[in-house]
């Protein structure tokens, strides 16, 4: 968690400094990198979720225990969200400050906080499933943000794309909503694939 | 009762177990020997529900594994290689933390009741990171016994541990099969397993080459007839 903030933190600092924050036309890249925070500080937690269970072969301890397979997935799942929702409060509050960004309306701050959700949501489900699929292997940290990279494309254009709107272009309200859509069914496609495949990926 | 029917496992191309049909009854103390390699860790994670056999069916009186599998695993207690502990948290949060997991009733008695039991009550607020190989060893025995399973599956158990630990798991072994816990050990201790077991069950290149009682026996008519076993070709 707090490798993740300081990530994060490093990332705003830097982008403050090369790009100018008085120039308007790098309000346009915020999107981006609020979406550049969360992808590579969520990677950092994923990557750590399941190697953590490796030390002494914890997973096995629950593939023995009488628990569902699936409540694992489900309890690293739920740690990971909260833990990239806590960097996300801390890191986007601080970007919109340092670039200065203030034509942020309420209504645009409540559809921010639905993208930033239901994005993160579909990140993190992925994410959990894979990390826990990369784990056995010696490269895990390199095959994770591999095999994230394809599966993960669909939900970050569509945060991105959405975000851009409810913070640059409010009047395409209805394009953002489309955008949530696709979030929405991403989402609950890879989250219900994760709750049943997640036994397959413990199978030794 | 715990019986695994023509279980073959096959990992890459080489077959670990080649046709195993056991039957093991219940209360009964059975040794698994053979030499490394042999396929008796596997056959026993097998047994827990840990891999899946490529073909062949464990059953658990009578049930396949398959169906009732909560309540099966509820049954069985695993000691594998590896402790399945927590290194940051103490003995105590380690055992409630399974406890919790095998929804195990008055569970702050019992883990009371087994540090004592293990010896470690002294150490009991210490994190696991500090602890020798005997005692991590000791609290994943109790972490094994936690939920008072039915069948205790234990492998290589008494490796690592020094005399007193040794003395302590056998107490728990005993005493277990007292209860009439049916307690499977995979082994290459030979005068633990004419101290602790009733059968022995030596696994050869993936197959069963003896199944004998004990019977009073001592270590060396033991040792004779596995390396007679074992060493025929």
């Amino acid at each position: 968690m707090s490798t993740m903030l300081i990530f994060s933190a490093l990332v705003i600092v830097v982008f403050s400094f090369a790009f100018d924050p008085s120039n308007q036309a790098v309000s346009a890249l915020i999107p981006g990198m609020i979406w550049i925070i969360t992808v590579f500080a969520a990677i950092l937690g994923l990557n750590r979720s399941f190697t953590a269970e490796q030390r002494n072969d914890h997973i096995h301890g629950f593939i023995v225990a009488p628990i569902d397979p699936s409540s694992v997935f489900l309890g690293k799942f739920i740690a990971n969200f909260i833990f990239v929702l806590a960097v996300q409060l801390a890191a986007i509050p601080l970007l919109f400050l340092l670039f200065d960004f203030r034509v942020i309306t309420i209504e645009s701050i409540f559809y921010l906080a639905a993208i930033i959700l239901l994005g993160t949501f579909g990140f993190v489900t992925t994410g959990t499933f894979l990390a826990a699929m990369s784990a056995n292997s010696k490269s895990s940290e390199m095959l994770l943000p591999i095999l994230l990279f394809p599966l993960a494309t669909p939900v970050l254009i569509a945060a991105v794309q959405a975000t851009r709107i409810v913070l640059l272009d409010l009047e395409k309200l209805s394009s953002a909503y489309s955008w949530m859509q696709l979030m929405a069914v991403y989402d609950l496609i890879f989250f219900a694939a994760g709750i049943i495949l997640f036994e397959y990926i413990l199978e030794v | 009762m715990i019986q695994t029917e023509s279980i073959i496992k096959v990992i890459g191309e080489k077959m670990i177990l080649k046709n195993i049909t056991l039957n093991i009854v219940q209360g009964e103390a059975t040794a698994i020997i053979g030499p490394n390699g042999a396929g008796k860790s596997t056959w026993l994670k097998i047994a827990a529900g840990l891999i899946k056999p490529t073909e062949g069916q464990v059953s658990l009186e009578g049930k396949q594994l398959k169906r009732d599998h909560y309540q099966r695993q509820q049954k069985i207690g695993y000691l594998g290689h590896q402790s399945f502990l927590y290194d940051h948290l103490t003995p105590a949060e380690n055992l409630r933390f399974f406890a919790n997991l095998y929804r195990v009733k008055d569970a702050d008695k019992k883990i009371s009741d087994l540090l004592e039991k293990v010896g470690l009550t002294f150490f009991k607020n210490e994190p696991v990171r500090s602890f020798s190989r005997g005692m991590i060893q000791r609290l994943a025995i109790a972490r094994a016994i936690l939920h008072e399973p039915e069948i205790l599956l234990l492998d290589e158990p008494h490796t690592g541990l020094d005399q007193e630990a040794s003395q302590i798991l056998n107490e728990v072994i005993l005493r277990s099969k007292a209860n009439g816990v049916t307690i499977i050990m995979v082994t290459h201790d030979f005068p633990q397993v004419v101290k602790t077991c009733e059968r022995v069950i030596t696994f050869k290149n993936g197959r069963v080459c003896d199944d004998v009682r004990i019977k009073g026996n001592s270590t060396s008519w033991l040792r004779e007839r596995y390396e007679r076993q074992v060493m025929a070709q």
